[in-house]
């Protein structure tokens, strides 16, 4: 009798454990990121992207008291990026180009700071008239991801700072299956075609499984638009494969999904 | 009891998991997909058989290149060299290896066979994804020999389709102005050809002068003006049955005819008491009806694929602009506001897009814009180009372009040029002789 009571208030409580351990309503605890910002600027690999952060900290802050610097000379214009909606005509570009330099302040100044501020990334040069912007948007984003976190179990805490792939990893993979992938030039752009395919790989980085997401859509009636977009995606993954996926933490991507979209490049 | 907490900690203890990794893909390249185009294969007798009948010694051969060239001129393919392929025609139809095809960088692979049966001509092909090692698609026409051409556009039409999601245009024909003889003497004939240039025939003999021929969307019939005594005149052309007809006299300047989207009706413009107006006339009963009223000059119409709208250009604002009204000529809208003239405006099939023709500065583009003048995009540029008309499916556009005569007035040439909406794929069309305002006829078969 008293054998049963004991193994069903185990049982209990471990399901009570369980549940507060899994459910995400019930975490409290917030996990401490590093400041987004700072996964904005770097474009590194695993094991240099957390030491880079309080780094790239640093440097933001040099470039904010940079910036307060221009901003009490002469306030920088923001410029609008100017997408004409027809193409322009021969003796319209040099209009365009002169109006543009015309609404630039002290150009030659900004381009010196540029050089200083920005010490790591020179592919993706620093527009020291976004700084404010940037830094304002980086802390709206981190307000966000407060309350994301607070919302955030345990389990998915372990896991957050060994999941997901870095910048450059995902830029590495991205850059080799845009290579691959030839998009149907005669699909509309203003209909709703995204292709999710859900890959297993091993761990050299071939395909061993390919799972179209929606693969009911494929065969309805009047998605031949779909079924062509999704054709031509799982061409390009096997095109690609192997996969350029990172040496390390197989467990991490070996279940991988990748989101077609051609809505951008349809569009022009 | 010890087991059950044992699986409790052991369960507890392997919950880790990984949230699936996603990443999007939103870009692409815009390269050709590459293509291997197998030459259809065929035995010795109906070789044998067909060089006969058709003078032709390897029609597989022959239909292959049709396939070839059609797809080569969308831009959207590049059909590979035959000379790299692996593996023969006849077997790689039955079973093709894929490892062979994908070797030489090929996406998609098309096989074939063809035979004659009771001097029918059964052409039968397949689809093939190299990449997925799958079908894609199989089918087999039957037709009379002398159609071979033509069961190469249905084929290229078929894989089009499917490797693209939209409709193709290769089983069509365009009918345009033949042109030859100097340019203060030139004779225009009424012309008619595929889509790729070959099999032209005249429908008129050169007498009297010939303008604007336009396909009807719904058949194969052409409404047309001609000068008859130095009167224009709109005439109506079975194309099929060679059968014309007069559809009325009208005074004064007459231009550009065109069908409504069923067919039932012709809009076009022509002056009345010194003022150039939009008509409509139904060709049932003959009734023409005015659809614009206005002082200024008001030419060039031409109906939305749905028959609700129409587009004309008109010099209302003072220069000459594109506007869009309702068909019966309510709620008239300017939509074009760029620099220069703009005229020949011409609804896409697809609904979505008006082309034009541009003056500006002197040079003539061809452009698109969105129906309600957003988006305006310019194509193409030259000395003087214009009359543009859409393939049927809207994606590519062909009109006709002259080059400069000399001060002899040589040198003036006409000729019919292509160009797909991205503005990239520019393509001279072959034809016989000189040619203008072309018109591209809807698909041949569906």
């Amino acid at each position: 009798m008293y054998k049963n009571i004991i193994l069903s208030s185990t049982i209990h409580v471990m399901v009570i454990i369980l549940a507060t351990l899994s459910l995400p309503f019930l975490a409290k605890k917030p996990i401490d990121l590093p400041p987004i910002i700072s996964v904005e600027l770097i474009q590194i690999t695993d094991k240099t992207n957390i030491p880079f952060a309080p780094k790239a900290k640093k440097i933001i802050e040099k470039v904010k008291k940079k910036e307060k610097l221009v901003s009490e000379q002469a306030p920088p214009k923001k410029i609008k990026k100017e997408k004409p909606d027809a193409i322009p005509l021969p003796d319209e570009k040099p209009e365009l180009v002169k109006k543009i330099e015309d609404k630039k302040q002290n150009p030659e100044k900004i381009d010196t700071e540029i050089k200083q501020v920005s010490e790591f990334e020179k592919k993706e040069m620093f527009d020291p008239n976004a700084i404010a912007a940037l830094i304002d948007k980086s802390k709206e984003l981190q307000a966000e991801t407060n309350v994301k976190l607070n919302k955030t179990t345990q389990s998915q805490d372990k896991n957050m700072d060994i999941s997901g792939l870095t910048l450059s990893e995902e830029d590495a993979l991205k850059a080799q299956i845009f290579g691959c992938w030839s998009i149907p030039l005669g699909l509309p752009y203003n209909e709703n075609l995204l292709v999710r395919i859900k890959l297993k790989l091993k761990p050299d980085g071939s395909v061993i499984k390919t799972e179209i997401m929606d693969h009911a859509r494929m065969n309805k009636p009047g998605q031949g638009f779909y079924k062509v977009l999704a054709e031509s995606a799982l061409r390009a993954v096997k095109l690609c494969q192997p996969l350029r996926v990172p040496t390390t933490g197989y467990e991490r991507w070996k279940d991988l999904q990748l989101n077609f979209d051609a809505r951008e490049m349809l569009e022009g | 009891m010890k087991k059950i907490l044992l699986f409790i900690i052991v369960f507890l203890f392997s919950s880790k998991s990984f949230a699936l990794i996603t990443v999007d893909i939103t870009r692409g390249n815009l390269n050709p997909l590459p293509v291997a185009v197998s030459p259809i294969s065929s035995d010795k007798n109906t070789n044998n058989a067909l060089e006969k009948e058709l003078d032709i010694k390897n029609l597989g051969l022959e239909i292959s290149k049709v396939i070839e060239n059609n797809l080569k001129t969308t831009g959207l393919f590049n059909p590979l060299n035959k000379d790299a392929f692996l593996q023969k025609p006849d077997i790689a139809h039955v079973k093709p290896r894929f490892e062979d095809w994908s070797l030489i960088k090929a996406q998609a692979l098309i096989t074939g066979k063809v035979e004659l049966n009771d001097k029918k001509l059964r052409v039968e092909f397949r689809l093939w994804d190299v990449l997925a090692g799958k079908e894609m698609l199989a089918l087999a026409f039957t037709t009379v020999p002398k159609n071979w051409r033509r069961v190469g556009h249905i084929i290229t039409d078929k894989v089009y389709e499917r490797l693209t999601g939209e409709k193709g245009y290769f089983d069509t024909r365009i009918i345009y102005v033949a042109e030859e003889g100097p340019k203060t003497k030139r004779i225009k004939k009424l012309a008619i050809m595929d889509q790729d240039g070959f099999n032209t025939k005249y429908l008129t003999l050169g007498n009297e002068l010939v303008l604007t021929p336009r396909f009807n969307p719904t058949n194969q019939m052409v409404t047309y003006l001609s000068y008859f005594k130095n009167l224009p005149r709109v005439y109506l052309l079975d194309i099929e049955t060679g059968i014309q007809e007069v559809v009325g006299d009208f005074p004064g300047m007459t231009f550009a005819p065109r069908f409504s989207p069923d067919g039932k009706k012709i809009i076009m413009s022509f002056a009345k008491d010194g003022n150039s107006d939009i008509y409509t006339m139904d060709l049932e009963n003959r009734i023409v009806e005015k659809i614009t009223n206005h002082p200024a000059i008001d030419t060039s119409p031409s109906y939305s694929p749905n028959g609700k709208y129409v587009t004309f250009n008109s010099d209302r604002s003072g220069y000459q602009q594109i506007y869009v009204m309702k068909s019966d000529g309510s709620k008239v809208r300017r939509i074009s506001f760029g620099k220069g003239l703009y005229g020949t405006p011409v609804w896409s099939p697809r609904g979505d897009l008006i082309a034009f023709t541009k003056l500006h500065k002197g040079k003539f583009y061809i452009g698109v814009m969105r129906t309600d003048g957003k988006g305006e995009r310019l194509l193409t540029e030259n000395y003087y180009q214009e009359a543009p008309s859409w393939s049927p499916n809207g994606r590519v556009l062909i009109f006709y372009r002259e080059t400069k005569s000399d001060d002899k007035g040589e040198g003036f040439t006409a000729k019919l040029w292509s160009i797909d909406l991205t503005g990239y794929n520019e393509r001279l069309v072959n034809t016989e002789t000189d040619a203008s305002d072309p018109s591209w006829s809807s698909l041949l078969s569906n």
